[in-house]
């Protein structure tokens, strides 16, 4: 009785503010969901996958947005793109980074490991500038910095189906969804028409169009599928430990669950002279 | 601590010890001969669950601070180092930020629990009020900690939250200067909330021996609400009470697993992970989920100074408890339409905390409106009138006669 009354006016009052948040959408498509290697308590990163969308990146996106959190050595590091040290060390090679000589002078030299992805522009005004008064945002960690509204009840099923993947899924669709806008839209100078950003002005133009990447492996030249690589890796750049969090993680439940059973026959046994 | 202890040492050394500082006595009585009720239920294992988050908490939280820089252009990228490239970095992060997070679960459990079996009734009113300056110092906390990554959150959030003292009237932008250490959130205020966040779980941890030494002193509340009246009401704190403690522990890390492992980001918001800008003010600030509900109650009420003494009022009320409930009877079960109420009262916080992350607009500030006068109502009008109108049911004679009652 008590607890009907209770889950009845959650119910009820949930479904007044949610009708009250569709009343209130402004016409922002929901991001299709993708199906991605990584979701999932057993997902993995599909190094081949990670390797094209680094591509796209390479080719495509860096000219603009800098990545200034990873490192070369990451992309032969275990649970990521699976270079080789030779084939990262090579990557870095491309990259000029500066640095000091011996005499103390400002110079360019080749970038190793060690160093960083660097940045496109020498700094954010000259990024602005160069960008029509935006900042191309930093890739690192934009995979996790990036969402969209669940609302109710998703937001309590995702604890349940461990979708994590928002971020991936709107930078697919943000990709795909450069459209003319429609009648009536008011578009402000500078600003592109994208079905999927919020108030639908976006400062970057539609960055990428078929067939503008070469991919080696057979996979389709499509925006579609661009969109799908370029958000995994950088789901792998914004997370680059997934894989042996998600293992560890198996293990550390099943362990639990070992030692919950073993406590919980336990203290039945322990009760049983008191019951 | 409570009574005299029946702890005998064998060994040598132990008698030695034990003639000069009897710390095996203390905890003997305290943690092995202490009697405690032998109805407790399940929801009763939330304190020993929120003494080991607080172990946790403040064992993750040293090891990440040997790798964290308080400074604004090196504390987002410090973090991002622990994730990326110290060994079990993200590991250590996930355990600190969910458990925060667990931490809380676990309280608003606990502060229910004594709600719904009246834990706060005499003689158990110092025991609740220890309990509320825990829970205040652990908000405190969690707020100084959200700040520490930098990101946009944890910027706007420090600046909404200070800006509450601005509502003083004549010194508040004094009080507010004086916090930042500046005329706005900046270096200063990132290093000194650092400092405070190391700080303030140790002094948690202080108030937490002062909550256990006074729950020692006047024993458990229990699902009947009746004092234990003889040997057979109670059964020795180990093996019995450890035992359960410690699978339910295990049960409830199974849950905090969970999150940890497969869904890290899913309590934090997206906008932590954008480093903090002056210059770009987020869509929608958000606290944390813990305080969805205040943050509802102080967005509810147009007056500024108004909504802040409301936000810090619906916490203080707590500590009023004891004597805001006119009741006799403690536990829910012999109170029926209490029990009712007590349901009302848990659905209308879930219901603010709701409305606490929605945008402060429309329909949704008429019903954060209506949510803070009933929330406010059931301390000041609904508690004191139902001890005086409600029919309680019979209490039973004894904790022993209800278990038994319970199993026939």
């Amino acid at each position: 009785m008590t607890m009907r009354t209770f889950i009845a006016l959650t119910l009820a009052a949930s479904l007044a503010g949610f009708s009250a948040a569709q009343a209130q959408d402004h016409g922002t498509p929901v991001p299709p969901p993708q199906k991605w290697s990584f979701s999932g308590p057993f997902g993995k990163f599909d190094e081949a996958q990670l390797q094209r969308g680094f591509k796209v990146y390479k080719e495509v996106c860096a000219s603009c947005h800098s990545m200034n959190l990873v490192a070369f050595r990451n992309l032969a590091e275990a649970g990521g793109p699976g270079f080789s040290e030779a084939q990262a060390a090579a990557v870095a090679a491309d990259y000029k980074v500066k640095d000091l000589d011996d005499k103390g002078e400002t110079i360019e030299r080749p970038a190793r490991l060690a160093d960083y992805f660097p940045d496109p522009f020498p700094n954010a005004l000259a990024a602005a500038a160069a960008n029509g008064g935006t900042v191309p945002p930093d890739f690192s960690t934009i995979a996790k910095a990036r969402t969209y509204e669940r609302g109710f009840p998703w937001f309590l099923i995702d604890i349940v189906t461990q979708y994590q993947e928002q971020g991936p899924d709107y930078i697919h669709a943000l990709l795909n969804g450069y459209e003319d806008p429609p009648q009536g839209f008011q578009l402000p100078p500078g600003g592109n028409y994208n079905k999927y950003f919020p108030g639908h002005s976006i400062a970057m133009p539609k960055p990428i169009s078929d067939g503008q990447v070469t991919y080696d492996d057979g996979a389709p030249q499509t925006v579609d599928q661009y969109g799908k690589d370029i958000a995994a890796f950088l789901a792998w750049a914004a997370e680059p430990h997934m894989i042996a969090r998600k293992r560890i993680g198996f293990q550390v439940m099943i362990f639990l669950l070992v030692f919950a059973g073993l406590l919980y026959f336990t203290k039945k046994r322990v009760w049983s002279a008191v019951h | 601590m409570s009574g005299h202890s029946t702890y005998q040492p064998q060994n040598h050394v132990l008698k030695w010890l034990e003639t000069r500082l009897p710390i095996g006595g203390l905890i003997h009585s305290s943690f092995v001969a202490y009697p405690t009720p032998r109805n407790l239920n399940y929801w009763w294992t939330f304190g020993g669950i929120l003494s080991f988050m607080l172990g946790v908490q403040i064992i993750t939280g040293i090891v990440l601070a040997m790798h964290y820089t308080p400074h604004v252009d090196l504390a987002f990228k410090s973090v991002e180092g622990i994730m990326r490239d110290v060994n079990y970095g993200w590991l250590l992060r996930y355990l600190h930020a969910n458990g925060a997070s667990m931490f809380f679960i676990a309280v608003y459990i606990h502060i229910f629990r004594g709600m719904y079996y009246g834990s706060y009734k005499a003689p158990r009113e110092v025991l609740w009020i220890l309990g509320v300056i825990i829970y205040l110092l652990m908000m405190a906390t969690g707020f100084l900690g959200y700040t520490l990554p930098w990101g946009q959150m944890s910027f706007w959030g420090a600046t909404v939250i200070t800006n509450f003292f601005s509502a003083i009237p004549g010194i508040g932008e004094t009080i507010v200067t004086w916090l930042w250490g500046g005329y706005a959130v900046g270096n200063p205020t990132l290093n000194r909330f650092f400092s405070l966040h190391y700080l303030l779980p140790f002094v948690i941890a202080g108030v937490v021996v002062l909550h256990v030494w006074a729950l020692h002193v006047v024993g458990q509340n229990n699902p009947a609400g009746i004092e234990p009246k003889s040997d057979k009401d109670t059964v020795p704190f180990t093996p019995y009470a450890t035992v359960k403690d410690a699978f339910f522990m295990v049960v409830f890390c199974l849950f905090f697993a969970w999150f940890v492992f497969y869904i890290p980001n899913y309590l934090g918001h997206a906008d932590n992970y954008i480093v903090a800008n002056p210059a770009v003010t987020p869509q929608h600030i958000v606290p944390e989920w813990y305080y969805l509900p205040f943050y509802a109650i102080l967005r509810a009420i147009p007056d500024k100074l108004l909504g802040v003494l409301a936000l810090f009022g619906s916490i203080l009320i707590l500590a009023f408890l004891p004597w805001l409930d006119t009741s006799r009877v403690r536990s829910a079960r012999y109170r029926p339409l209490y029990r009712q109420f007590f349901w009302l009262f848990v659905a209308v916080c879930l219901g603010l905390g709701w409305l606490g992350a929605k945008p402060a607009e429309g329909i949704y500030t008429v019903l954060a409106r209506i949510l803070t006068i009933y929330y406010f109502a059931h301390f000041i009008i609904i508690l004191p009138l139902l001890g005086i109108f409600e029919k309680t049911k019979p209490l039973p004679n004894s904790i022993s006669d209800s278990v038994l009652g319970a199993k026939a």
